[in-house]
């Protein structure tokens, strides 16, 4: 899938590096422990402008998803469709992740069910986070 | 003569009380150009900023008032095209003889433009870059009310271009994502409010029960709205009804979201006037009073994206105001026009004011009822943008309708004294309570 490519800022550029370190590192608030992701400059629970590093384990399911028919992204469009799923992390369900399930065909996406953190490069040096779902005994 | 963005008429809080304004400030009149599909590059009479200039005419004299009355002008300078492409620019066409010498007139209209090309020779109050209808028509009552100006018109600017709505544009475009776009885009989400609501909606149907297609008899009662306002889209080009059959056999564009949950872009001006109660005795028309105005601000959501609890809680926390600041109760509101872009926000809007008694997960049963106009629900009578096109406005003009009791076909039969109605999702909803009745 020809994805669109992310373009690290100061405010990303760490969450960035990690991800093509092939690792999940969210921020941690300082002051109430919360997750947070994507990354802004105060938490949103309490405030803090205070965050730590928190290697993350990588692991989520399914809540729900939708299949794009007739988006509007140019790059995107030869993918037609595809799903886009929300995938809640294990660790904080009130965090979420888009997905295109690499793997699921389109409309078959299982509600629900568990998913891991994948890596998958969309330009040279520069990987995205994705989802895929875990293999039975995993 | 003020030009600068207008801030500090926000009520946007909870814990500030009855608007102390309430009741004084009154829709006096409104104007509609015409409504088309688009503004192909030829016709001359039917840019956009003629199109501004023929709503406020209209508006003119429908309330009786004259250019010299009115010493406020309140003008939203987007037509909410924030992506661009060829439907939302002009250029890089060339442009045209003055005044269609730049975008302005053609896919904007600003104050300037119009006070350069009407006779508005009082004007006082004109704040820049009024942000969307919601907003304005708060900034309007707000103004009135804190003596800014006595009489505003509010003009509401509606573009629509050849080419594919809002695609060619940079973002749609572009290779990479920037910005916010980074933790979306790479995944396809290219954000709008098909977006925003399409995964709450989707956890709502799983927490509640039903399936998308249960939206399917509000889309086809929005269609028959639609079909009984004279400017409607529809009415003047389509003018046949959709029936369920047609709904459910609609191709998808983010499926389960179908092309008739979208409204319809078009190329149209809306433009309302806003004056004191006081004056509004000696004008052509019924007052229609406002009772109260709110907005909900632009709530950002925790994570990647809003969920169903972030959504209800943000439409739970507007109707909380609203009720504080017009006294006013659930079981007070006979006519509720919410926003319906997309139709998967509706019942988001509906459950959070709970309409006519309707609760949590009540919305697809409620539907599925008697919602027409002519019955004891007329739930959104204004048909709303799905059954008219992108106005953005029917939802107001048609309660003022109601109120004045010249709705015409779409008239409510149950003497409806008061109307809640709004613009946008539950994160950025704005809200206005009017009345007919200057006791209430």
């Amino acid at each position: 899938m020809p994805k669109l490519i992310p373009v690290p800022d100061d405010l990303s550029k760490e969450f960035w590096d990690s991800v093509n370190q092939k690792k999940l590192v969210l921020r941690c608030c300082s002051g109430c422990q919360r997750l947070q992701y994507p990354p802004k400059a105060k938490c949103g629970d309490c405030g803090s402008d205070k965050f730590e590093a928190q290697e993350v384990s990588g692991r989520g399911h399914i809540n729900c998803f939708i299949v794009v028919e007739d988006g509007r992204l140019d790059r995107r469009k030869p993918d037609q469709p595809f799903n886009v799923a929300l995938i809640t992390l294990d660790d904080d369900p009130r965090i979420n992740f888009y997905s295109n399930l690499p793997g699921v065909p389109a409309y078959e996406v299982p509600v629900g069910a568990p998913v891991e953190v994948i890596f998958e490069e969309v330009d040279p040096g520069q990987l995205i986070h994705e989802w895929q779902l875990v293999k039975e005994g995993e | 003569m003020t030009l600068q963005r207008e801030t500090g008429w926000e009520r946007d809080k909870e814990g500030l009380g009855i608007w102390p304004h309430r009741g004084k400030v009154a829709i006096v009149g409104y104007g509609h150009s015409p409504l088309d599909r688009r503004w192909e590059g030829t016709d001359m009479d039917k840019t956009l900023g003629r199109y501004a200039i023929l709503a406020v005419e209209r508006a003119m004299e429908d309330a009786g008032v004259s250019a010299e009355q009115i010493d406020g002008l309140i003008v939203c300078p987007q037509n909410g095209d924030g992506t661009g492409g060829p439907a939302g620019r002009w250029a890089p066409r060339p442009y045209f003889d003055p005044p269609y010498d730049s975008e302005e007139g053609l896919s904007i209209v600003t104050n300037r433009w119009l006070l350069k090309n009407m006779n508005l020779p009082n004007i006082q109050y004109c704040p820049d870059n009024a942000p969307a209808i919601g907003e304005m028509m708060g900034m309007a009552s707000e103004a009135v009310a804190t003596g800014k100006c006595h009489t505003t018109l509010v003009i509401y600017t509606m573009g629509n271009l050849p080419g594919r709505y809002r695609q060619g544009g940079a973002t749609t475009t572009s290779d990479y994502a920037k910005g916010n776009g980074q933790w979306t885009l790479p995944w396809g989400n290219y954000g709008g409010n098909m977006w925003t609501n399409a995964f709450p909606h989707e956890q709502y149907n799983l927490r509640y029960g039903g399936e998308h297609d249960d939206v399917g008899p509000f889309v086809v009662n929005q269609h028959r709205n639609g079909r009984l306002t004279p400017w409607s889209f529809y009415v003047n080009n389509e003018p046949y009804m959709i029936t369920l059959e047609d709904y459910k056999n609609s191709r998808y564009i983010l499926r389960p979201l179908r092309i008739w949950d979208c409204d319809r872009p078009v190329n149209t001006v809306t433009a309302y006037l806003f004056s004191t109660a006081e004056r509004a005795k000696d004008m052509r028309q019924k007052p229609i009073y406002v009772l109260n105005h709110n907005t909900g601000g632009s709530e950002a959501g925790w994570s990647s994206h809003p969920t169903l609890d972030e959504i209800e809680s943000w439409g739970d926390r507007s109707a909380r105001m609203m009720w504080e600041g017009s006294g006013l109760s659930p079981k007070d509101v006979d006519l509720f026009n919410p926003y319906d872009g997309y139709s998967t926000m509706v019942q988001f809007h509906l459950e959070a004011f709970q309409y006519h008694g309707v609760k949590r997960g009540d919305a697809y049963p409620f539907y599925a009822d008697d919602i027409r106009v002519e019955g004891p629900h007329p739930f959104s009578s204004s048909g709303g943008n799905l059954g008219n096109g992108r106005a953005r406005t029917a939802m107001y003009t048609d309660s003022i309708e109601q109120l004045r009791g010249t709705a015409g076909k779409r008239q409510n039969t149950i003497n409806a004294e008061i109307a809640v109605c709004g613009f946008a999702p539950t994160g950025s909803s704005n809200w206005l309570a009017l009345t007919n009745s200057p006791s209430l």
